[in-house]
């Protein structure tokens, strides 16, 4: 006898939703990338400006990226580690930059960058100019993207049993060592992760761009001007382009990411 | 040997409050005590990894209160073994080497013998993510032991282990606590583990010491009520002591000798408590009358308890003895109890 099998409706309606959001996310995307024709984007990527402002992108992002790094990860391990006094405002402090209008984020760093407030004023002395610079895109979206570092990175410390550590101090290593020997090589699968997730963000980045550095433009920057200035066709080749190069850069990221964890 | 003195620590809804412990030099000493007791803050207190509130913490004449744990000299061994997993066996057990100043034919050497000892040589070229858990544990041992510590602490080594491993583990840290001659600090929940390996032991409850003794003084004479019940005793009465003589519930009990109190606890285990059907009386025993109250099979034995009135005791019986003496519930028995085996606290 055949055993007919009941499904519970709530399995249609999770196909459903997963199929909704799948297409709500692809279709346009999909569409963006097959309309423009295989030699408008030939033309697009022999235009010297096109591959500058991709790249700027690329390496403006690369660059907050490291510097997330750089600051952020003495910063999550803390919040991971330690109980302290405040530390839940702290960890909704580094939640703001998620949280706040873009361009609201632009005004509030070209308030800080102009000559009539004293750091502005210190920076241009000594040479830093925010306004329309690499120095000010970098700037921005090391702003932005912090949060998603710092985010991902203390999820990752938080994983590593604190005995582990206790252990080899134990054993006669400092914190540093402790830290180099045994926390390290355990969590640079995270911080990896977290550069990714910094960088995605900060290459999307568009609303504080325009309003601190809208020259020299970056890639969305200038997606934005083509559209305005000469349409959807001019814009489109140009945005498939960045889509395509960040698409490799974080596949190869992500498979080195990925390629450790089934050898270990 | 550790001095620990009015050590405090204060942690959101727990408090470990006034412990005072002085273990000898090579001594294998317990802290043992239920879940939640605080025997692990203890310890990581004396590890350096937990801060203290107040107190102070001597190992071998040097007080270490305020160091770093990478100052003390003093190895843990945890229940979940703590390996690096990103490290082979040999390259855990190696770790610490570089932090001492051993000479480096010396150290080979003595890590060579540990590794011989704990039967590890098959195995140091593998990554420690797939060993079994007993193998695990050999190797946080000799990981700890490799640098020398003149203090091994050991959280729960045991409790994490299937039990086949459990007696393979157990023998191997009494035979090392007798060849390497370091101080043992061991935290258990299992009074087994306990009297088979420590010499001394400190009963721990909600944050305080209850006993400190040898082993064999705290198991036979319980100081409150808490270690006579945590370490099995199955009867704890609350008394009155007149003379020689205990009165539970107006119920008189012999006691060998006459307390110094005359108010407090009397316990009994289960396993000196005898069923009899007929009143025989030997010297120096209190024999009471009683109806069986209930048999319940615990599979290796059964546990009986008898209602003798007011107070009811309960005594464990072996499957054959149940049967010998043919008892059922609601029978009518006797009980018999040796003075010695009354325990006042």
């Amino acid at each position: 006898m055949k055993i007919k099998k009941r499904i519970d409706p709530f399995f249609w309606i999770a196909i459903f939703s997963t199929v909704t959001v799948v297409v709500f996310i692809l279709f346009p995307l999909i569409e963006m990338v097959v309309q423009p024709s295989f030699q408008d984007l030939k033309e697009t990527i022999q235009d010297p400006d096109v591959v500058r402002s991709i790249w700027l992108s690329i390496y403006t992002s690369g660059l907050a990226g490291l510097i997330s790094f750089i600051i952020g990860t003495p910063f999550a391990y803390l919040l991971a580690r330690k109980d302290f006094f405040g530390k839940k405002l702290v960890e909704s402090i580094i939640d703001l930059p998620i949280m706040i209008p873009h361009p609201v984020v632009g005004i509030a760093i070209l308030g800080l960058a102009g000559k009539n407030h004293w750091l502005g004023n210190l920076m241009q002395q000594v040479g830093i100019q925010i306004m329309g610079t690499v120095t000010g895109i970098v700037t921005v979206l090391t702003f932005v993207g912090l949060p998603f570092y710092v985010n991902t990175v203390k999820t990752g410390f938080e994983t590593i049993p604190v005995r582990l550590e206790n252990v080899s101090r134990s054993l006669g290593a400092s914190l540093t060592k402790t830290f180099f020997r045994v926390t390290f090589p355990l969590a640079w699968r995270a911080m990896l992760v977290g550069i990714i997730m910094c960088c995605a963000r900060a290459i999307s980045e568009f609303g504080a761009i325009v309003i601190v550095a809208y020259h020299p433009m970056i890639a969305p920057v200038m997606i934005y001007e083509r559209f305005t200035a000469y349409g959807l066709k001019y814009s489109q080749p140009v945005a498939v382009w960045l889509i395509a190069v960040c698409l490799v850069l974080f596949f190869l990221l992500r498979i080195i990411s990925l390629q450790k964890e089934t050898e270990a | 040997m550790i001095e620990i003195e009015s050590l405090r620590i204060e942690l959101p809804g727990f408090v470990m409050k006034d412990v005072e412990l002085s273990i000898q030099d090579g001594e294998f000493f317990t802290l043992l005590g239920p879940t939640g007791a605080g025997k692990t803050l203890v310890l990581e207190s004396i590890a350096g990894v937990t801060p203290i509130t107040s107190g102070r913490i001597w190992v071998k004449g040097r007080d270490i209160t305020h160091l770093p744990p990478e100052q003390r000299g003093i190895g843990i061994v945890y229940q979940d073994y703590a390996l690096f997993p990103h490290l082979s066996v040999l390259e855990n057990i190696t770790y610490g080497l570089r932090y001492h100043k051993a000479d480096p034919q010396e150290s080979r050497k003595w890590v060579s013998a540990l590794i011989e000892q704990l039967g590890l040589e098959p195995i140091v070229k593998r990554s420690v993510r797939y060993l079994s858990g007993g193998e695990k544990q050999r190797v946080s041992i000799a990981r700890a032991l490799a640098v020398n510590p003149s203090v091994l602490l050991l959280d729960e080594p045991l409790s994490a282990l299937d039990p086949n491993f459990r007696e393979d583990i157990r023998d191997v840290l009494k035979r090392l606590h007798q060849e390497v001659k370091i101080t043992f600090l061991m935290v258990t929940h299992d009074f087994a583990d306990m009297l088979f390996l420590a010499q001394r032991t400190a009963i721990l409850n909600r944050g305080k010491i209850e006993q400190v003794g040898s082993v064999s003084d705290v198991f036979e004479r319980p100081a409150t009520p808490f270690v006579a019940d945590f370490l099995g005793m199955k009867n704890v009465f609350p008394a009155t002591f007149e003379g020689a003589r205990a009165i539970v519930d107006g119920l008189k009990l012999r006691l060998e000798t006459p307390p110094g109190d005359c108010k407090g606890h009397v316990a009994i285990r289960s396993e000196d408590i005898i069923i009899r059907k007929d009143r025989i009386s030997e010297n120096g025993m209190s024999v009471i009358q009683g109806k069986i109250a209930e048999i319940v099979d615990r599979g290796l034995f059964h546990e009986v308890s008898v209602n003798t009135g007011k107070v009811v005791f309960r005594s464990t019986l072996s499957k054959r003895d149940l049967f010998s003496l043919k008892l059922s519930e609601k029978k009518d028995v006797y009980i018999a109890i040796r003075s010695s085996d009354i325990h006042a606290l």
